[in-house]
């Protein structure tokens, strides 16, 4: 049996299994708290393996493997910005959006402010943010059948974005927040065993000796001891300085991006009381960071026993790295079985991943769709429940089919950038908002609208006039230039921007309520009033 | 439900002596660590970008100072994480059930109930 046949199979084994569990959550899930957060009733751990299903993309998953078989230590530099990112979640944001919010991030910002024209600009936000999310992990998802599948036809990645779309749409449509949730689950424990496994495989080849593997892979690489320390991708010598600062950049927007993430922050509301919150936030560090530890000694091994050539030649980004050190060490140790074996299983399990996280960015902009623009902004906070969760269900549909079509038609954009975009939006205009709300008494509608649009255009701007869409070779549109900014990133400048646009907008405007700043200070800090987990 | 409360006894609450302690204990943990460990990630960027020689220094075999930075952020995450669920459940916890329990009680006997 080929390893394309076995992936086949462990993968329908796990639609099926998921499918499952969707059909019994929709039978459980009656109540717009049902829809929107799972009746709150997830356990910490629960949650926690959830926000690590939510985060691990195939993009952390392959992509960081990818980098560090190629470009050899910068891919860490990734991991780490996305690790400490969580405690900004966890310190700042996870407890006290929990004791505030109800079922979005603009529940929060809205709390003391006009309601409508804040809900309208956290909606826009979330839906862009996760609609640029969605896409580069769709195209993603196409790009990767052809690698891991051998379907290498325009028609078999078509079909492949077709089938992922309608499978995070059912997901969504009828499995809601805890549908997503168990996915999500089911998922990051599929990945963590999956990640463990090869790197124990490949350690031992090693016989646990890091040092021994760390050697092979720079000699492997042919970029000799250089590809054990930063500078092969990101501000390199020949960038000059402003390499450099676009590496700063970029470790900004990933740090101060996550907790401005839509699809991260609702997941806060799915557990009992804030505590459980914590507690998930903490469950989620130890998982995620143990996976990036994964991910570092696979990238290594992939290029220590494959080789950076090898890798590079099955695919120029190097997505295909972690598949291929788990079929060449499967080989070595139990043969040709062995080899297909292991294959198929990583490929399954990167199927998991991007299901798993697409459906969790469906929800957040779906439930924003009819939380905030149709619930609070068309009807005026005069929809009923059962409406809400009907035209959430009806969003998640059209955003999914929208998301489909796009994905087809972007098929050769450079989707990194849309990543890269999503987490400079959520740190330079959520973040901001965010923070403003629960800590700075003063802060008003003027200031929080000021902040959103201020960051999201910021951020947009920046990248339009940047190498990314015009003026280098691997640009959008190569042929062009109109580069102003030689930064691909826009972090640097458009996160001080959103602060700045928040703190102006705020001053400049005379509103300021201080009996909802006192609600929403001892609400978020004791729980006072918060929403209760419904029990069936 | 939400339970709606007059807005009143957020006011009330917010003023006293009990929630100021709250805020003070979680203001003056959170926020000084939160500037901490960004300055410690952004230091370790820094050095990536500008001090390539003396992160690719060889420590012991081939691992070099650039891993065990690398390495370090990772073990500081979990222990700053730790340490805040520490600090949480022991100074901010019991703060916050009383003054939510004390609430909750004298909305039961009518006093600031919708």
């Amino acid at each position: 049996m080929s390893h394309e046949t076995l992936s086949t199979i462990l993968f329908v084994v796990f639609v099926a299994g998921t499918l499952a569990i969707t059909f019994w959550a929709s039978r459980n899930t009656k109540s717009a708290s049902d829809f929107y957060a799972g009746g709150r009733s997830f356990s910490g751990l629960q949650n926690g393996l959830a926000i690590g299903g939510d985060y691990m993309s195939a993009a952390s998953f392959l992509g960081i493997a990818g980098i560090i078989a190629l470009s050899g230590y910068d891919g860490f530099l990734y991991s780490i910005g996305f690790l400490v990112a969580w405690l900004v979640a966890l310190l700042l944001v996870a407890e006290l959006m929990r004791n505030s919010g109800k079922y979005t991030m603009a529940d929060v910002l809205a709390f003391r402010m006009s309601p409508r024209p804040v809900r309208t600009a956290a909606g826009v936000s979330t839906i862009v943010v996760s609609i640029f999310y969605l896409l580069a992990q769709m195209v993603g998802a196409g790009a990767l059948v052809g690698l891991l599948l051998g379907v290498h036809s325009e028609a078999g990645k078509i079909w492949t974005i077709i089938a992922v779309g309608l499978l995070m749409i059912i997901y969504v449509v009828f499995g809601g927040m805890k549908g997503t949730t168990w996915v999500q689950i089911v998922k990051a424990v599929m990945l963590m065993v999956g990640a463990a496994l090869i790197t124990l495989l490949v350690l031992g080849k090693f016989g646990f000796n890091l040092s021994g593997l760390l050697g092979d892979a720079a000699s492997a690489s042919g970029k000799g001891e250089a590809f054990l320390k930063p500078g092969l991708k990101y501000g390199t010598d020949a960038q000059g300085v402003w390499g450099k600062i676009d590496l700063i950049s970029l470790g900004l927007a990933l740090v101060l991006g996550t907790a401005g993430l839509p699809h991260v922050l609702i997941r806060f509301y799915t557990v009992p009381t804030a505590r459980d919150a914590r507690k998930s936030v903490m469950w989620g560090i130890g998982i995620i960071g143990v996976f990036y530890l994964l991910t570092l000694v696979l990238g290594f091994g992939a290029a220590a026993v494959v080789g950076s050539k090898t890798i590079a030649e099955a695919d120029k980004a190097g997505n295909t790295a972690a598949p291929l050190l788990a079929q060449k060490v499967g080989e070595d140790l139990f043969g040709d079985v062995g080899g297909t074996v292991l294959l198929a299983v990583i490929a399954a399990v990167a199927f998991a991943t991007i299901l798993a996280v697409v459906a969790g960015l469906t929800l957040a902009s779906s439930s924003s769709f009819a939380h905030d623009l149709y619930a609070h902004v068309f009807k005026r906070g005069g929809a009923t429940e059962r409406q809400e969760v009907v035209v959430a269900r009806i969003a998640a549909f059209v955003i999914g089919a929208v998301a489909i079509a796009l994905s087809i038609f972007a098929q050769s954009l450079n989707v990194a950038f849309l990543v890269s975009l999503a987490f400079a939006v959520a740190a330079s205009g959520n973040l901001p908002a965010i923070l403003y709300s629960l800590f700075w008494k003063r802060f008003n509608t003027a200031g929080a609208v000021s902040a959103i649009y201020g960051g999201l255009v910021s951020a947009v701007v920046l990248v339009i006039f940047s190498p990314v869409v015009s003026g280098a070779p691997t640009s959008m549109f190569p042929d062009a230039d109109f580069h102003l900014i030689p930064l691909s990133n826009p972090g640097i400048f458009s996160i001080p921007i959103g602060f700045l646009c928040g703190y102006l907008g705020t001053i400049l405007s005379k509103e300021y309520n201080a009996p909802k700043y006192a609600e929403i200070e001892v609400r978020s800090l004791t729980g006072l009033g918060a929403e209760k987990a419904t029990s069936h | 439900m939400t339970v709606q409360h007059d807005p009143s006894v957020y006011e009330r609450i917010q003023a006293g002596e009990q929630f100021q302690e709250l805020r003070r204990r979680y203001r003056s943990w959170a926020f000084p660590m939160t500037v901490a460990f960004l300055a410690w990630y952004l230091l370790y960027v820094v050095l990536s970008g500008f001090a390539r020689d003396f992160m690719g220094a060889k420590l012991f075999g081939n691992i070099n100072v650039a891993l065990v930075f690398g390495v370090l952020q990772f073990v500081s995450t979990f222990l700053i994480a730790w340490a805040y669920s520490r600090h949480a459940a022991a100074k901010l916890d019991p703060i916050a059930d009383e003054l939510r329990g004390e609430a909750e009680s004298r909305d039961e006997i009518g006093e600031g109930a919708k």
